[in-house]
């Protein structure tokens, strides 16, 4: 048996030393009823070179984006991850050990997250981060919960263009409480500012509002601050693209109290939606209100810095039913991966990366809207990703560029946007491949004219 | 030995990253508005390749971790993670797709999921599995919601979730986060359900009763059918946490046992790493009448094809943005398949026998209040050592010298200066001596030397840390401006 150490002889000794005959009389005032009776039904074990073989298999199944050129986004983005990134991540002093209980032994994980803290910080502009909560959507949904025990005010006003999955969280996440949910309607493509003028009250405890939204699209967020602002006590919450804060107005820039956001773009691999990570962010004042671990740094008694996890009062293990959040495991490997990732890449990097993605994303824009049968969906400011409209069907042009070997975006009709396509560009698109694309693109749906 | 931070390794001009220069350069000045543009430049650090991975790995090293020694940390199932799941995983059939991609494109990975789904389902004896929930607490949540809806569709309103109070910081903390009111009922002096004050509190008002079995005390509440008779004669439902499965794999299902609910640690019973934290996967399991409210989408097979079914009507909706961390179901699906049902029977066998192993040996030194029907962990007490000035802290701190981690503290909160001790079963007896002959060791210390124990961990490369220092002068990030 795999992965068991005891020997049988063990056992019987052990056996004997607790004072009993068998693993059975061990369990002998469990009820005989709650036994199974049956088989599980499970398959018969496999070697480990069956397994590897059979799920090796299993991945050849799948055509991944190292195969097909791809250009689907819609909050998993397909960015390069240098080697380094991986190398680190995958150290078993790092990906085995449990959460930081015990400072003393786990200085090293404690001390990367006060690095990804720190950092998560200077790209938002904020004074205070967490170590990670799940996903992008469930820290979009804890923020809007911690405006509310902040303020205790009942009314959130969201923007459409949010992603939509936030927005099927968020409704799982508030179902059962005592809130209503406004949301703000787009215009162009971008949340109508005099909506939330006309719509925001002295109850509304938070407005959200995402940019890039989910059609890529920049909101004007320094108009929304004073409009937000003007109410007391009433939260700005802003979900952004990491990668674009390189070149976008940092969230301090426009004010806002809580920043939240999908960190995978972060030197994660896609893993088809999972593991991601959310980031969690806001002003200092807010600190003791936040979800999740926090690390902070110390001295131990010969005077040495070090770091701990800290106001832990907040946490569902000291406080049970009134913490802040019910979250305990998070996603802290995948918080290793952005640390180690925005360090290897350095401010110089992550720029070179940022402004890639926003170049090469209008170009692709240009061409793509050139050919007979697309336009451009909104005329407002992008930065990675853009929507067009088409002519065609948007699932049978889909459906031939993949025969092509293209992902060539997300069709947005799901979404109540028939005839839209969602398309993301990072900065691993060459020019070759965005020219190419366009050009298949073209002679594609030139044979659908006919 | 202290590391600086990254930040203070940084070189002005140093990279760690390559990316060829771009054929197209349009201006970025002419893509954004001035007035969205950032001003002031993020303080990323600047450093090498090899500055990088030298930080990282020196800062590693002072991690205590699965591969380098014991580590019984209570509730937490610090098992061992066969390589061949690390090695798989990271495939670029897997780590490369994007979750929307067609689902042509990813018929391997649904397969996956297809058959993790099946087998969860068979080793909880449950009638259908979502994956979707990312860890135990959102498990949790998953779960509360299916109760809420459950009632909401007989058009009926209860407010209360019961629980011991001996149950896990999350059950709580999910139950008032989501919107029900907690109800905690004490333990007997066995440590389990107090049926009396069970009765006392149940009415019309009870939507649910939250357990984790065996409990957080590692007791089996065998009591467990008439908890749930009593709990469904009112209309309420049956919610499981299966953080403890591993005692009962292959042996004992949730589903037999007057559960109608419950989710998997996947990152707990199916020996998929913590990550230092994080990422784990919590999926759910319920009953047949309860599937109709699992969050959507569910993978299922039609002609040969596997795919993305959101045809639930009661759906609950979605708690992830996409389908869970599927990285982690790859380990874990590859784990069942390798063990079977005899493996996992082999699994719950040895978790339960190195625990009472353990137990009967230092319970002498350190008392177990509840200490019958222990299975795959116990709680034992350092409250006899507080006549000497020593807490279990001490006690904790002390076991790092000896190169073990600490069993967990913090809960379960009814035993006195808690130990909460799992050995799992990958350890072998030479291991659980060593643990066993370390606490004797410092049972003795504690008696004859407490200032001594007190100044522990001595060995780690650093001493015992100031929290409320921490809390006080609140540092959370870099100062940048401190060199200055
Ligand atoms: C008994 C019990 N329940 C629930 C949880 C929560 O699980 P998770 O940390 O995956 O959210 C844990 C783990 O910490 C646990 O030990």
């Amino acid at each position: 048996m795999p992965f068991i150490s005891n020997t049988e002889e063990q056992i019987r000794k052990m056996l004997q030393t607790i004072g009993v005959s068998s693993f059975k009389e061990l369990l002998k005032n469990i009820p005989d009823e709650l036994f199974v009776k049956n088989n599980l039904g499970l398959d018969a074990p496999l070697s480990e070179i069956e397994i590897a073989k059979k799920v090796t298999q299993l991945s050849k199944k799948n055509i991944s984006t190292q195969e097909n050129i791809n250009f689907l986004g819609g909050g998993i983005y397909d960015h390069f991850i240098p080697a380094a990134v991986d190398y680190i991540t995958s150290r078993p002093e790092f990906y085995s050990a449990y959460t930081p209980y015990q400072a003393e032994v786990s200085q090293g994980t404690l001390q990367f997250i006060y690095e990804f803290q720190t950092m998560i910080c200077e790209l938002t502009g904020m004074d205070a981060a967490n170590a990670s909560m799940y996903d992008g959507a469930s820290a979009a949904a804890e923020a809007l919960l911690m405006a509310k025990h902040y303020n205790r005010k009942k009314k959130f006003l969201i923007a459409d263009t949010i992603h939509p999955l936030y927005k099927e969280v968020i409704k799982t996440y508030t179902s059962a409480l005592d809130v209503e949910i406004v949301y703000i309607p787009q215009e162009d493509g971008q949340v109508n500012i005099e909506f939330i003028k006309d719509n925001i009250d002295k109850d509304v405890a938070a407005v959200l509002v995402q940019s890039p939204n989910f059609f890529g699209i920049i909101e004007d967020m320094k108009k929304i601050d004073p409009i937000v602002h003007k109410q007391r006590r009433t939260l700005l919450i802003a979900a952004v693209d990491p990668i674009s804060l390189m070149l976008l107005n940092s969230p301090a820039e426009y004010n806002a109290d809580i920043v939240v956001g999908e960190g995978q773009a972060l030197g994660n691999h896609q893993n088809y939606g999972g593991p991601l990570f959310g980031f969690f962010a806001s002003k200092k004042k807010f600190v003791r209100k936040m979800p999740g671990r926090i690390i902070g740094a110390t001295h131990d008694t010969q005077d040495r810095r070090g770091y701990v996890m800290t106001l832990q009062t907040r946490e569902q293990h000291i406080r049970r039913d009134k913490a802040t959040s019910n979250i305990c495991t998070n996603e802290s490997l995948c918080a290793l991966a952005a640390t180690v990732y925005m360090v290897l890449l350095g401010k110089k990097g992550l720029r070179k990366v940022s402004e890639q993605c926003l170049q090469k994303s209008h170009y692709l824009f240009d061409k793509i809207n050139n050919i007979d049968g697309f336009e451009p969906a909104f005329s407002a400011p992008f930065f990675k990703e853009f929507v067009v409209r088409s002519d065609f069907e948007v699932d049978l042009v889909l459906r031939n560029m993949f025969e092509k070997g293209y992902f060539a975006g997300i069709d947005l009709t799901p979404y109540g946007y028939d005839d839209h396509l969602l398309i993301a560009v990072t900065e691993k698109r060459t020019k070759a491949e965005l020219d190419n694309f366009a050009k298949k693109l073209e002679e594609d749906t030139k044979k659908l004219y006919l | 030995m202290v590391t600086k931070t990254i930040f203070e390794k940084s070189v002005k001009n140093r990279t760690g990253f390559s990316l060829a220069n771009s054929k197209i350069k349009t201006d970025v000045k002419e893509l954004i508005p001035d007035k969205l543009r950032r001003k002031k430049q993020p303080n990323l650090p600047e450093v090498s390749e090899l500055d990088a991975l030298r930080h990282y790995i020196e800062i590693s090293a002072k991690n205590h971790f699965i591969e380098k020694g014991f580590y019984p940390l209570g509730s937490c199932t610090m098992k061992y993670n066969p390589q061949i799941n690390e090695m798989v995983c990271t495939l670029p059939g897997f780590t490369h797709i994007h979750p929307m991609q067609p689902e042509a494109s990813v018929q391997g990975a649904l397969e996956i999921m297809y058959e993790l789904q099946k087998d969860l389902a068979n080793i909880s004896g449950f009638s259908q599995v979502s994956l979707q929930p990312v860890a135990g607490a959102q498990g949790e949540f998953t779960g509360v919601n299916i109760i809420y809806n459950y009632h909401k569709s007989k058009s009926r309103d209860p407010k209360k979730i019961i629980m011991p109070d001996s149950s896990h910081g999350t059950n709580p903390a999910t139950t008032t986060m989501h919107g029900f009111e907690v109800v905690e009922i004490k333990s007997t002096d066995e440590g389990k359900v107090d049926l009396e004050a069970l009765k006392e509190v149940v009415d019309d008002d009870v939507a649910g009763f939250m357990l984790t079995n065996p409990n957080t005390l590692g007791v089996f509440e065998t009591q467990v059918k008439e908890i749930a008779d009593i709990i469904h004669s009112v209309g309420g439902l049956m919610y499981m946490d299966g953080a403890n499965m591993n005692a009962i794999l292959g042996y004992i299902r949730p589903g037999d046992m007057g559960f109608d609910i419950t989710h998997f640690n996947l990152h707990k019973t199916f020996s998929t790493p913590h990550g230092g934290g994080g990422p784990g996967n919590g999926g759910v399991g319920v009953t047949a009448e309860l599937e109709e409210f699992l969050p959507s989408p569910i993978i299922s097979k039609k002609e040969g094809k596997y795919y993305l079914d959101y045809s639930a009507e009661n759906s609950i909706g979605k708690v992830h943005s996409f389908f869970g961390n599927f990285a982690v179901m790859v380990k874990a699906y590859m784990y069942i398949k390798m063990l079977g049902e005899k493996g996992l029977k082999r699994v719950a066998e040895n978790a339960v026998i190195n625990s009472n192993y353990v137990m009967n040996q230092i319970k002498e030194y350190f008392p177990v209040p509840f200490h019958d029907d222990i299975m795959h962990e116990f709680v034992a007490s350092g409250k006899n050592y507080r006549e000497y000035g020593i807490k279990t802290l001490d006690i904790a701190k002390r076991l790092l010298d000896y190169g073990v981690h600490a069993p967990t503290i913090y809960f379960p909160l009814i035993v006195k200066e808690a130990l909460m001790i799992e050995p799992t079963e990958t350890e072998g007896k030479e291991t659980l001596d060593g643990f066993i002959e370390a606490m004797k060791i410092i049972s003795k210390e504690a008696k004859e030397n407490p200032e001594e124990l007190k100044k522990a961990p001595t060995k780690p490369p650093i001493a015992r840390l100031d929290e409320t220092e921490a809390i006080k002068n609140l540092d959370i990030k870099f100062d940048f401006n401190q060199e200055k």
